[in-house]
């Protein structure tokens, strides 16, 4: 089959999933329970997002350890965060301490 | 240095960005949401190199790449597609992975849902195609803060348009460039996009039911890790949400049974 006739497929699926429900408009009402359901969705799927990208950096198994720099930043982000709540702060921290982790201090006084 | 700034809507410091907005400014809003994307679109970028790169490494024709990234739009789903063709998989197996791939998406349009119901169906058809992880959670973020019909679209429409135009642009760049970007992936620049996510998340956390969930949801993301087709998220929402939904259970029949023993 086409190529071009795979990506329209792609297409089709993905933008069914993602528009279906707004299509709805005001007429879809969600019962209170499935509205408490929805209210964990945000804060769950990015977690879930989160935790794999800074303890497993490299796809594979946890690496916790000082010569895991996703997880150094990512933990700043976290306390900075905590204690801020300001967002900018948040991610200007987490990153500044990734890049100078990952390319001062490892290379530096890490070494494998 | 960076897109989000100290007064943005992602501040939960400002709860009510209703009472200070009384007359809609939909170019001001746009911008914001361009705005408050900026760090998830570096760390976007090096992935749409990547992409570009891996199709002029397979079967498909450049403009098959670009035009994948034109009509598709989900990174995920898109490199998953690149290696099922590259292994010779057949029409219906690579839709059928977009389908599960791109499944949690249905989550977020039902969490996004009330925010959009009274636009008009244009605005609704519009929004649904640029929604992304990133363009969720940060429309997300300044949602939660309005009641559902308070807010326009713009904010929405900026940062869907801001990912989508960032998308386009590096996986153009991958496509004619990608061989001179060598270990581009060993940078971490995707790192932007966790410290973003942990900025909108974690003052979402200060409720007990909402840190467990999380937690949750952490640890199962990881220990499924190894699950085909970004399954391992889905695995993780649904523990996740399930023990959302029995601590909210619970807190509601304590309040319950608190109010009866008082009248």
């Amino acid at each position: 089959m086409s190529y071009v006739l795979i990506l329209l497929g792609m297409a089709a699926v993905t933008y069914a999933i993602r528009t279906t429900l707004f299509l709805f408009g005001e007429r879809l009402v969600f019962p209170p329970l499935v509205r408490t359901a929805l209210g964990f969705v945000p804060v769950t799927v990015l977690t879930a997002i989160i935790v794999p990208m800074t303890v497993a950096p490299h796809g594979g198994g946890v690496e916790f350890g000082l010569r895991n720099p996703q997880l150094v930043g990512g933990l700043a982000a976290v306390i900075v965060s905590a204690a801020t709540r300001r967002p900018l702060l948040t991610i200007a921290v987490g990153l500044a301490v990734f890049f100078v982790w990952q390319g001062v201090v490892m290379p530096r006084w890490l070494p494998a | 240095m960076l897109g989000v700034q100290e007064d943005s809507p992602l501040n939960p410091s400002h709860p009510n960005p209703s009472l200070t907005q009384r007359q809609p400014r939909p170019l001001r809003e746009f911008a914001d949401g361009a705005r408050d994307t900026f760090p998830m679109m570096v760390g976007a970028a090096p992935f749409g190199v990547i992409f570009g790169t891996l199709v002029t490494a397979g079967p498909l024709a450049w403009w098959h790449g670009e035009l994948m990234s034109l009509i598709v739009f989900a990174g995920s789903a898109q490199f998953i597609a690149i290696g099922l063709l590259a292994g010779g998989a057949g029409a219906l197996v690579v839709i059928a992975t977009t389908l599960i791939v791109n499944l949690r998406h249905l989550l977020y349009s039902a969490t996004l849902a009330p925010y959009v119901a009274h636009l008009p169906l244009r605005w609704r058809a519009t929004l649904g195609a640029l929604m992304t992880d990133e363009v969720f959670a940060v429309a997300y973020a300044r949602y939660r803060h309005t009641r559902p019909g308070e807010m326009g679209p713009h904010y929405f429409l900026g940062s869907g348009v801001a990912m989508y135009v960032n998308w386009q642009i590096w996986t153009v760049v991958g496509l004619l460039f990608g061989a001179a970007f060598p270990g581009l992936q060993a940078l971490g620049l995707d790192f932007a996009t966790a410290a973003t996510f942990i900025a909108i998340v974690v003052p979402q956390l200060a409720a007990f039911r909402y840190l467990a969930a999380a937690a949750t949801a952490g640890v199962i993301a990881q220990l499924c890790h190894a699950l085909p087709y970004k399954l391992n998220l889905l695995a993780a929402v649904v523990a996740g949400v399930t023990v959302g939904v029995a601590l909210s259970l619970r807190d509601h029949v304590r309040a319950r049974r608190c109010s009866e023993a008082a009248s």
